[in-house]
């Protein structure tokens, strides 16, 4: 039984981490009402930049700092150059734009701070918790901890701040309707970058998180991935929604490819491995079959 | 001299022979100028496609969000020109469109529709409850739906949703595009009065776009009548709805009240195919 809550608790550790990707995708689809595929791209300037400043011989807390001023930088570059322009354009257009903005980055970021892999040190270590080793005999690593700790800061609040302030309104408002935004005095531009620099900051934390644990290499973009099937799940719109489809998303790919293969090997015989690749895939495509707004997304409102 | 016409001599809002082109080729306004003077309520006519709401737009400045331009002309506020302000600067001068079709933000509820109207004011909490209270009071049947979902209201309640946001913006002249639209009579009517109470109490202006020309002059002080971008007519309201050919074109009537389209004079329809 303790193995079953160890691999349990790893894999919802984990999921927090997907879900502080899948974060930013929220902000920007919530405010904009736009998918940004750009997101992992951000997630890895982000990260290329914290890095960068470290090797230019700045210590970390500066580092940050001068990573976050990088991506506020370029969410008001964003809005400026890309999204100024495309005011009341189909969501198809500026989706477009995003991939365009994604392409951008991946040469850019290189560009700037070196393209060679290397590691991040937070000064925390990856290290079983010895008190949960000692009484329970199970392995939760402490940077795992502290990682969720850090998202559901965040996640806390991002929610807060959207649900009960004037701007986090406002940026729920520019979502539903552009136009009448506008049209009520809503400046779109000031809206636009600061959800930009926001999903910035969010892919600074990720980017972090992610590095540091695999390495800032330029498969950080790929995090992005791993964030779709979690925000199917938890709806592209909401930010509880995140976590919570964060935290299914990776307990249940750990436990399926702990659970599942014995099964299979039983049933057809052979080895089975890599459940957790596919898996997440698969349970977002059988819930777009049933819920296709995902637990907590806001519901397209149709009137007849 | 009554204070009636003093205040009409002191125009508020003034537009100048504007000309509006539509992505650099589609000529919608050819050159339309009209004034609302303060505190009172003016309303544009005319068929679909006449120009009614780019007007409007030209004045609120959304107009660059659809690809249109203001070519000609100019617009004044209060003597000053205010072609070139951000609808945000415009918005907090005072003057706010409400824009057709209702626009409610579907995923707010009322109230949050509400608050999302005084963004451009940096007030307290208390005054923006007070703020509310007094939307409210226009609109008791906002205060009963407060906490539902603008997108699942009804057509009227939206329309009131619209207003109403636009009020707690404090505007001292409130563009209206269309309120009537899709709306059964009776709403409209509790509309328009509400729009009328404003007016009284609230010594708020109004430029009206509408198509329901009938309900329309009964509501408004003066009245413009647009047809291809251009004025055709104008003048006081009841002035309007005296006269021949408004009520021929624009209200169906005539001499003998309502007509027939079958007895129209043959000249006067529209050549037909195969006839």
């Amino acid at each position: 039984m303790n193995f079953f809550f160890e691999v349990l608790i790893g894999g919802l550790l984990s999921g927090v981490m997907y879900a502080l990707v899948a974060l930013g995708f929220v902000m920007i689809y919530k405010a904009s009402g736009v998918f940004n595929f750009a997101q992992g791209a951000m997630v890895y300037l982000a990260a290329l930049a914290v890095v960068g400043c470290m090797e230019m011989g700045a210590p970390l807390w500066l580092a940050v700092i001068l990573a976050f001023a990088i991506m506020t930088l370029f969410g008001i570059a964003t809005e400026k150059f890309v999204l100024r322009k495309l005011v009341n354009q189909p969501p198809i257009a500026l989706f477009m734009a995003t991939i365009g903005l994604a392409f951008f980055i991946e040469g850019l970021a290189p560009l700037l701070f070196g393209s060679q892999p290397r590691a991040l040190d937070l000064g925390i270590v990856d290290e079983p918790i010895a008190w949960v080793l000692d009484n329970w005999n199970m392995v939760i690593s402490k940077f795992d901890l502290v990682a969720a700790a850090v998202a559901s800061l965040l996640v806390a609040t991002l929610a807060l701040f959207f649900q009960y302030t004037r701007v986090g309104r406002a940026l729920r408002a520019v979502a539903d309707d552009h136009q009448a935004a506008l049209s009520i005095g809503i400046p779109l531009q000031h809206i636009w970058a600061i959800v930009w620099g926001v999903a910035g900051f969010v892919a600074l934390v990720a980017g972090m998180m992610w590095g540091a644990r695999n390495g800032v290499q330029f498969a950080l973009t790929f995090t992005a991935l791993k964030a779709l099937p979690v925000l199917i799940l938890g709806g592209f719109t909401s930010v509880p929604g995140a976590i919570v489809g964060g935290l299914i998303i990776g307990a249940s790919e750990k436990l399926a490819e702990i659970y599942i293969p014995p099964v299979l090997q039983d049933l057809f015989g052979g080895s089975f491995g890599g459940i957790e690749g596919w898996f997440p895939y698969v349970l977002a495509l059988l819930f777009l079959l049933v819920r296709p707004e995902g637990l907590f997304g806001e519901k397209h409102i149709d009137r007849v | 001299m009554s204070e009636a016409t003093a205040l009409a001599s002191s125009p508020h809002l003034c537009v100048n022979n504007v000309e509006v082109i539509y992505d650099h080729v589609i000529l919608v306004l050819k050159g339309v100028s009209l004034n609302v003077p303060k505190g009172r309520i003016v309303a544009l006519l005319g068929a679909n496609g006449a120009g009614k709401s780019t007007t409007l737009k030209a004045i609120s400045n959304l107009l660059h969000a659809e690809r249109g331009d203001v070519t000609k002309g100019s617009v004044e506020y209060k003597g000053e020109r205010v072609d070139q302000l951000s609808p945000n600067e415009l918005v907090r001068r005072g003057v706010i469109q409400v824009m057709e079709g209702r626009h409610c933000f579907g995923h707010l509820t009322i109230e949050e529709n509400l608050l999302t109207g005084a963004y451009t004011r940096s007030i307290s909490r208390a005054e923006l409850k007070e703020d509310l209270e007094r939307v409210y009071h226009y609109f008791p049947r906002l205060k009963t739906r407060r906490s539902s979902q603008a997108g699942y209201t009804s057509g009227g309640e939206q329309q009131m949703c619209a207003i109403g946001r636009a009020l707690m913006a404090r505007p001292e002249t409130i563009l209206l595009d269309e309120p009537s639209m899709g709306l059964a009579p009776q709403i409209v009517e509790e509309v328009f009065e509400i729009v009328r109470d404003l007016n009284s109490r609230e010594q708020i202006s109004f430029l009206l776009a509408e198509q329901n020309t009938m309900v329309a002059l009964r509501y408004a002080d003066f009245g413009y009548i647009l047809e291809n971008g251009r004025v055709v007519m104008e003048g006081e309201a009841a002035e309007l709805a005296a006269n021949e050919d408004v009520k021929e074109f624009y209200l169906g009537l005539s001499g003998a009240g309502r007509k027939s389209f079958r007895e129209v004079k043959h000249y006067r329809r529209r050549k037909r195919w195969l006839s």
